[in-house]
């Protein structure tokens, strides 16, 4: 009977493509854990940040405000038109130079967004830009004699917007909605470029210095992907069933 | 100018309003004292649901004058707020909220809007609800309600603002025949208890039975009116008259 860590020594011993480092060394554990850490971090901020874009930007849409709705529009084109990881590499590399830095010791030269506040402000955009037009979607799919019979009632344009129009809108939007956050996972990778310490970044990492590491690594973040997206879908779905209205749209 | 009981609490004077080119009313002007109940009739597109939607101000009219309660509907300052605490309005498609439970949905306008005690909205809408003869559909969503049931749901909701004007756009005419009575039975029980009501409606031995007015409009216009029983049998207009005889 051999123990856990030794069977797999053992088998980077005779097979020198199969090491599974991560399993058996700590410190190798360690950075993938930290990049697992980074990366449900990133998504969690991203998925947020990009679903209040969206909210806030599907309703600047309806707005009386002609201004407003252009500079939505504006947005939306520039962020779904262009790729995601050209956006990231503009924020940090651009933009980056232009945002204030502090000095912690008086040596150090800190910018005051890290590389990690580009990525989830890069990618929520990203994202939100699509979660707008979702929403967006989904607010003219409600019938407007359902908004007339609120405004009838009295209710004003918000009240109409967050007691009837909003509630019906997100039930229609839930499922692509899905889509475009599970896209968004998956595309927290991309902050790799800007060296963002995520799981893929880390990963690269542990394969650079052990080569023999490679194939296992690669099928470790396939897994690893395949179960993140998969607690997402699964709540998501959870959320979509709990959010049904008895005897609509049946 | 302040409004007195002995003044008419709806007034139509000629007005006009187009959608684009196209002219719906042409000089409409009718007076409605408290509690009357009138009723419009008329062949589609005629216009009669253009006239009711005008007076809680869903649409807007290019000439003419309407006043509730003295109240100047068209003014650009209207406090649209106000003027729909006063006038209550149902629709021929119900227009509930299907996301809202029956009592959510009486409940949402008196709580959102009047910002009402919530208790006291409670007991007001379940009495409501029992009033439309709902009792034991209070927890039921919209899509779990039959026609009839969502349109009295529709007429509690509207209740519940405590108006003093009611309109009526076609409330019967999305419903099988046989949950038109029960509708009908609950504005019966409205007009008898003093609401003033204006119902647009293609029910003629309602209007008879429950009217003090009938309208008649044809092509943005008032051909003929007068109370039920001079109305319905002794019609002058050639116009009403056809119209009359493809109906009865």
């Amino acid at each position: 009977m051999i123990g856990f860590e030794e069977f797999f020594r053992e088998l980077a011993a005779e097979h020198a493509r199969w090491n599974f480092i991560w399993l058996y060394d700590e410190k190798q554990a360690g950075r993938i854990l930290s990049g697992l850490w980074m990366t449900i971090q990133l998504s969690i901020a991203c998925v947020i940040l990009s679903v209040i874009i969206g909210v806030v930007g599907a309703w600047a849409q309806g707005a009386h405000n002609r201004v407003l709705r252009a500079l939505v529009q504006g947005y939306i084109q520039f962020f779904r038109n262009t790729p995601p990881l050209v956006q990231l590499l503009f924020f940090y590399f651009a933009l980056g130079q232009f945002t204030p830095s502090y000095s912690p010791d008086g040596w150090l030269e800190v910018p005051i967004i890290s590389n990690v506040g580009w990525a989830i402000i890069s990618l929520s955009f990203f994202a939100g830009a699509f979660n707008v037009e979702i929403f967006r979607a989904g607010i003219e799919a409600v019938p407007d004699s359902t908004v007339e019979a609120a405004e009838s009632l009295g209710m004003t344009r918000t009240q109409t917007y967050r007691e009837v129009v909003f509630p019906l809108a997100l039930r229609v939007s839930i499922p692509s909605l899905n889509n475009n956050l599970v896209n968004l996972v998956k595309t927290t990778t991309q902050a790799y470029a800007i060296a963002v310490p995520e799981l893929l970044y880390e990963s690269v990492s542990v394969w650079n210095d052990f080569p023999s590491a490679q194939n296992p690594t690669m099928l470790l973040l396939f897994v690893t992907y395949i179960l993140l997206v998969g607690i997402l879908v699964m709540g998501m779905n959870r959320w979509e069933r709990k959010m049904r209205i008895p005897g609509y749209g049946q | 100018m302040s409004w007195t009981p002995d003044l008419p609490i709806v007034s139509l004077k000629d007005v006009h309003k187009s959608f684009g080119d196209f002219e719906v009313l042409k000089g409409v002007s009718l007076d409605v004292m408290k509690g009357e109940v009138i009723c419009i009739i008329g062949p589609s597109g005629s216009g009669k649901s253009t006239l009711i939607r005008c007076i809680n101000a869903l649409n807007d009219i290019q000439r003419g004058s309407i006043t509730v309660e003295g109240q100047e509907v068209s003014d650009p300052k209207l406090d649209k707020l106000a003027l729909r605490k006063k006038v209550g309005m149902v629709f021929q498609q119900y227009n509930l909220f299907p996301h809202k439970t029956a009592l959510e949905n009486v409940m949402m306008a008196p709580l959102k809007v009047l910002k009402e005690d919530p208790r006291t909205v409670e007991d007001r809408a379940r009495s409501l609800i029992k009033k439309v003869r709902l009792e034991g559909k209070e927890d039921n969503y919209p899509g779990e309600l039959s026609g009839g049931q969502q349109q009295r749901v529709a007429i509690a909701r509207s209740l519940a603002m405590r108006p003093d004007v009611m309109l009526f756009d076609e409330v019967t005419a999305a419903l099988d025949p046989e949950t038109v009575k029960e509708v009908l039975v609950t504005i019966k029980d409205l007009a008898a208890e003093g609401m003033t009501c204006i119902l647009v409606t293609h029910e003629m031995g309602f209007a008879r039975e429950v009217a003090d007015h009938i309208y008649f409009t044809d092509r943005g216009v008032i051909v003929e009116h007068g109370p039920p029983a001079s109305f319905f049998d002794e019609a002058k207009d050639p116009r009403t008259k056809e119209f009359l005889s493809q109906i009865l």
